[in-house]
């Protein structure tokens, strides 16, 4: 049976999947999410939905999904175990699959405290590694926690992240392994702007034979500003922006900084689509969406295939 | 041991308003331990409160008891027959003690000075630092003795999340990534298989599962 996954489908048939980020609106317009994915239908293959993203309240990822759903999207559910124990994340497990939802992908999640709910009590029920295994447990074996069977089985393609670029270095591609041992099927990484490290974090993750296990995803972020550059390098969490690339960006007018940020941007993709082990990239463009067929196209990444 | 912080004056100062007649109580145990709840700083808070109301020009009394431990009847005993002369009794001990006195002698008002934070180490003079969240099930032997529900903001069991960066945890670049610790030691050990074990979720109705928790030993009863 052709599975509904879209996503799916092009990773199994050999193809450079790209996917790309919508983050929801901190409202309860459905128009934001309707009008982003109108820019991104047939650009990429699958949309992934933040969940409250960076602890902050938003528009939730499983409605946002289904309105991505009707407009003949093929939507990445993002579900953090920050805000949910496990009764809720097995429970919101069922509601994406009977929705129609086809795509998950587990994370822990920004911690609370760098949201605009510092206050909130963090739920961490269970960690990254626990759900995917959960999520597994419950397609494959028909199974919740605890082992009471399911009427019905979740019908989902299960996604994780990575993140090469966080400490210590020598342990992220075993955390990796011990993902895809949970039960991981696909995986997106943080975003690359240090391909060296990137390479390097390949060459442990081919050593253990992951590539062949599990397909990766390169996160990709195109710069708008040598100053945003800055900011990423300093003050977000997990993020590798090397001198190299903010000196590139400030050698560049400012208003040519977009367009410099887009080449870089291009010019990783390239080099994923030759790194052996890479299935392809995923579009992190945060609020930036217009970016994203401009870039799909100048990657020679359209159109995309027929599956 | 449990360690505690003194609330600000301004809040004992509006809690104990009410009240001219003050017996303020400390506990001799993890409280003095940790320079909150000892003998010298139930001295420190009587002598404040006394000098604020004299400035302020308030009448008040206020008495000093130190119990070596608050949250054991052999040792709440010696307030009995002295709490009648108070309004009420701030207490200097940890949430148990407080507790402790108010199931002894009901009908008493008995107010917290102190705000219990955790069990915790003394990792230098000064500084105290929590290590276990008393969960009631413990795993320090997978974990290479560093408690990652504790130690960890997000309480991972499966390895650092994305924010690790040169062994300090992102949501305070002072703290160390316990993760980063569990390595490390694990390395030290020879024993960096241990990592590659998926562990399962908690089970936290060891910690929370029913309401408060007991201990019965009928070894130990008389």
């Amino acid at each position: 049976m052709k599975t509904d996954s879209r996503l799916k489908r092009v990773l199994e048939k050999g193809h450079f999947a790209v996917t790309a980020e919508c983050g929801p609106p901190k409202g309860a317009d459905p128009k934001v999410i309707k009008s982003k994915g109108k820019i991104l239908k047939g650009f990429v293959d699958s949309v992934n939905v933040t969940d409250n993203q960076t602890g902050v309240v938003r528009l939730s990822s499983l409605a946002a999904c289904v309105l991505l759903k009707k407009e003949g999207l093929d939507p990445v559910l993002q579900m953090t175990t920050r805000d949910r124990n496990r009764i809720a994340l097995q429970s919101d497990i069922l509601g994406a699959s009977a929705l129609g939802i086809r795509n998950v992908l587990c994370l822990s999640g920004d911690h609370q405290s760098f949201g605009n709910q510092p206050q909130a009590k963090g739920v961490f029920d269970v960690d990254s590694v626990q759900l995917i295994q959960l999520v597994r447990q419950m397609r494959d074996n028909g199974v919740i926690l605890g082992g009471d069977k399911l009427s019905e089985p979740p019908r989902l393609f299960i996604g994780a992240v990575a993140n090469p670029f966080a400490d210590p270095f020598a342990y992220r591609a075993i955390r990796l392994g011990k993902k895809v041992a949970a039960g991981a099927e696909f995986i997106q990484t943080q975003c690359i702007y240090n391909l060296t490290r990137f390479n390097e974090w390949m060459d442990k993750v081919r050593d253990l034979g992951l590539d062949e296990k599990v397909y990766i995803l390169g996160g990709i972020t195109p710069l708008k500003s040598a100053r945003m550059a800055e900011f990423m390098s300093k003050q977000v969490a997990g993020m590798d922006v090397p001198d190299e690339i903010i000196n590139r960006m400030k050698s560049i007018p400012a208003r040519e900084q977009r367009q410099e940020g887009l080449k870089i941007a291009i010019e990783t993709i390239q080099a994923l689509k030759e790194a052996q082990g890479v299935h392809g990239v995923h579009i992190m463009a945060i609020e930036w969406e217009e970016a994203v067929p401009q870039l799909i196209e100048a990657a020679k990444l359209f159109p995309r295939p027929q599956v | 041991m449990i360690t505690a912080e003194r609330k600000p004056l301004s809040e004992i100062k509006e809690m104990i308003a009410p009240y001219k007649k003050i017996l303020v109580a400390g506990c001799g145990s993890c409280v003095a331990e940790c320079a909150s709840g000892g003998e010298k700083e139930v001295g420190l808070l009587a002598s404040a409160l006394r000098m604020d109301a004299k400035m302020e020009g308030r009448r008040i009394e206020v008495n000093e008891i130190t119990l070596d431990r608050q949250c054991v009847y052999e040792f709440i005993d010696q307030l009995t027959g002295l709490v009648g002369q108070f309004d009420a009794i701030l207490s200097l001990g940890c949430g148990a003690g407080v507790q402790a006195l108010a199931d002894v002698f009901a009908g008493v008002i008995i107010l917290p000075a102190l705000n219990t934070t955790f069990i915790g180490q003394t990792k230098e003079a000064g500084l105290w630092i929590e290590n276990c969240r008393a969960c009631g099930d413990c795993k320090l032997g997978y974990f290479a003795a560093v408690c990652p529900i504790t130690r960890c903001a997000k309480g991972l069991f499966n390895g650092p999340c994305g924010g690790s960066k040169d062994g300090k945890c992102e949501t305070d670049p002072d703290a160390p990534c316990a993760w980063q610790l569990i390595i490390e030691r694990l390395d030290k050990a020879g024993r960096l298989d241990l990592l590659q074990n998926v562990y399962p979720p908690a089970d936290w109705s060891k910690q929370q599962g029913k309401g408060p928790r007991k201990i019965h030993r009928e070894d130990q009863s008389i």
